[in-house]
């Protein structure tokens, strides 16, 4: 058994070796590699894509802790403002009823707070007060004061005092939601742009006829599992370019980085499960592709699956996004299983959750998964694909593909 | 699980594949002992291919056992086995001597060897000006060699090549049979399939012969040819005579010339009654049928058989 296994690991190595080599030392790679300028160019022609994004995302919610009376003012001042300078740029006013407005203790309501809130508008309208962290206060404490100044229709400026706290229950549950979203984003991304590549991979061994004398030679397991790691070696080697270019590029154009949120496994764990969890993203879908693709005489037919598997993609991304807001909910347990989206959803817990055995729980599952695909591809493939006479050529793809 | 003998490189048992329904090998028997060349002959669609992928463990018989090397599992044995498809492919962008390296790692020779071995084979096969040429730029004929090199990099037990010899100009199929005969002088067992018989006839000691996905025959060569008796080519003054008698009767002349099977009653009673029947012998030649007259009539008898279960299936089903 470990004898087989060892042999199994060996082969596939030597196929790896070959493709490995074989793309990164091709032209086409570079053309690879300025791949992600593409969407880059097209999001930012498309008028700001990532910043209407981040606008969505980071949404503001401030708490109103006033007066009944002064509350009613306030609502009434926001929404003349909103309809006059738009809805986006006025922060959302959730009315606090249950807390005073002298109370002493705001942070604990902040902390407390059901829904993600960024500060508390506390006091009275004459002379609030705006609690939440350093760098929340210092950017909504001029909309406050606008706010404040409508609501009393004065025209005298108003001051408004400022509370820090360090961080928050809220704002640390929100800034967590973000790396999240980040997170599963910056993975689905990725595998898309990469896995689908997996399609034609099989493609040059069945065209050039290779594929009877690596049949022959070593388990059908070990070329499926060789193509699968080389393209997840080429993909490695593409993200660490990029990322790595990137960070010049940030250092050079942003060299006083603010502080982005931690995500509750920290940084270093963050960051290398994001790589452990693309390597399975990739592996899962990839063998799935590599299994359909497989099916695939030609390169249109492969062209022809391109589609259905970009949508099906799709729907494993906006799983894993609707999952992302519910951690523990039923949805969001059904992405962390389902094992396909599991790596972006786990990914999302990584950044709200601090706990790390699921992880190795996780990653196992995805593993063994993925083994499972690649045996029923090649029992697919060896019983559709690997056979001589008229019959195997003459069927068609879907026959091929539902193994009929 | 094993096979009994360890002096058998190649054993099947009532070995079946069918396709979608279609019987492609129908309970074929095969047992090729170790340190022969045995030539796996048969008409195009005969089943050649489909058995030998079956026997070298690419696809798994619906039905029946095959052992290869003594082992019922073939993969496990690869290293030990070189195989040359009948559809011949290379990677484009390999260099040669890399291809030959890669053919080999595939079956466990270490790469730096295979890169080794690959030089010295291409120039002991006068390749020594391609070894660093992209397959891509090879013609044909080099890059066939260049995969055979391929399929014997690793010095296999056994060798297996589907129609080696198609696509092969005159003069390298002399080398590809001095190859062949080369690594059977080194104790390799070489199985090759064919439906061109000179080759056959020329390197074999034993075949099988495919037909429908049977084995209408299998055993030595001689024992094939011995399948059909000599011909007779006679050329006489007379027309007709006592002799007459002595050729089968539904033998006409062409002009003075008459061919027919020797009859079973041998040559002697043959020539004595020609003689005394005064039939006036121009010329006399008893020829030996071929192994390509033997194939012909093995492989037809295989078909007509064919043909009349089919015809007897067809009217049991009208009937019903």
């Amino acid at each position: 058994m470990i004898e087989n296994f060892k042999e199994v690991i060996r082969a596939a190595f030597v196929i790896a070796r070959r493709d490995f080599t074989a793309i990164i030392f091709s032209k086409s790679f570079f053309f690879f590699l300025l791949g992600p300028l593409f969407p880059l160019i097209i999001g930012l022609a498309a008028g700001g894509l990532g910043k209407q994004v981040n606008q969505d995302i980071d949404r503001p919610f401030i708490g109103v802790a006033l007066s009944e009376g002064e509350t009613k003012k306030l609502i009434s001042a926001r929404s003349a403002l909103a309809e006059n300078l738009g809805n986006s740029t006025i922060p959302e006013l959730i009315i606090l009823p249950e807390v005073a407005a002298d109370d002493p203790d705001i942070q604990r309501h902040l902390d407390k707070a059901t829904q993600p809130l960024t500060a508390i508008i506390s006091g009275t309208l004459e002379k609030p007060r705006l609690t939440g962290t350093e760098q929340d206060v210092k950017r909504w404490q001029g909309r406050t004061a606008l706010l404040a100044e409508t609501a009393l229709k004065g025209s005298s400026p108003i001051a408004v005092e400022t509370d820090y706290v360090a961080a928050t229950g809220s704002s640390k549950k929100r800034t967590q939601l973000l790396t999240a979203q980040g997170g599963q984003i910056v993975l689905v991304l990725l595998t898309m742009i990469l896995a689908g590549m997996v399609l034609s991979n099989l493609v040059e061994e069945k065209t050039n006829k290779i594929i009877e004398i690596l049949a022959a030679a070593i388990p059908m397991d070990a070329i499926f599992l060789g193509k699968l790691f080389a393209m997840l070696g080429m993909a490695l080697v593409g993200i660490t370019v990029w990322s790595t270019l990137g960070a010049i590029g940030l250092f050079f154009i942003l060299p006083d980085l603010p502080n982005l949120p931690a995500p509750a496994v920290g940084w270093p764990i963050f960051c290398l499960l994001l790589v452990v969890y693309f390597s399975m993203a990739y592996l899962l879908l990839g063998s799935l592709f590599l299994g359909i693709g497989a099916m695939a005489t030609t390169v249109r037919e492969v062209q022809t699956l391109s589609m259905p598997v970009t949508m099906g993609q799709l729907l494993v991304f906006f799983l894993a996004a609707m999952s992302v807001t519910k951690l523990g909910e039923t949805i969001e347990w059904f992405a962390v299983i389902f094992p396909f989206s599991s790596p972006f959803a786990m990914i999302a817990r990584a950044a709200q959750m601090d706990n790390l055995w699921q992880h190795g729980a996780a990653i196992l599952w995805q593993a063994l998964f993925t083994l499972i695909i690649i045996r029923f591809s090649v029992m697919l493939f060896r019983r559709n694909v690997m056979k001589s006479g008229q019959a195997a050529r003459k069927k068609s793809l879907i026959a091929r593909v539902a193994g009929r | 699980m094993t096979s009994t003998s360890p002096d058998i490189a190649i054993e099947a048992r009532q070995i079946v594949k069918r396709f979608d329904g279609d019987t492609a090998v129908d309970g074929i028997d095969l047992t090729i002992k170790k340190g022969s060349i045995f030539g796996i002959l048969g008409p195009n669609g005969a089943g050649k291919t489909t058995t030998l992928r079956m026997l070298l463990g690419i696809i798994d018989p619906d039905e029946g056992e095959r052992y290869l090397l003594g082992s019922a599992d073939p993969i496990s044995k690869a290293h030990k086995v070189g195989y040359l498809p009948e559809e011949r492919g290379l990677y484009q962008s390999m260099k040669a001597f890399d291809a030959i390296a890669f053919m080999g790692a595939l079956r466990g020779l270490p790469l730096a060897e295979g890169r080794k071995r690959g030089r010295e084979m291409m120039e002991n096969h006068g390749l020594g000006d391609a070894v660093d040429k992209q397959i891509r730029a090879l013609s044909k004929g080099m890059a066939q060699t260049v995969q055979l090199l391929g399929t014997i990099v690793h010095e296999p037990d056994l060798i297996i090549l589907d129609e080696p010899f198609s696509g092969l100009d005159a003069l390298n199929q002399g080398k590809l049979e001095r190859l062949i005969r080369g690594q059977a002088d080194r104790g390799v067992t070489v199985i090759f399939s064919t439906h061109v018989i000179a080759h056959a006839e020329r390197l074999c000691e034993e075949i099988a012969i495919i037909a429908d996905g049977k084995v209408p025959f299998k055993g030595k060569v001689s024992t094939a040819r011995d399948r059909l008796r000599p011909q007779v080519h006679l050329e006489t003054r007379e027309l007709d005579g006592p002799w007459r008698s002595s050729i089968p009767a539904d033998c006409e002349p062409l002009g003075h010339n008459w061919h027919f099977t020797l009859p079973e009653s041998g040559v002697e009673p043959l020539l004595e009654a020609l003689i005394q029947g005064k039939a006036g012998i121009e010329s006399l030649s008893i020829e030996r049928p071929g192994l390509h007259d033997a194939f012909v009539h093995i492989a037809g008898e295989a078909a007509a058989k064919k043909m009349d279960a089919d015809a007897a299936a067809d009217a049991l089903g009208e009937a019903a």
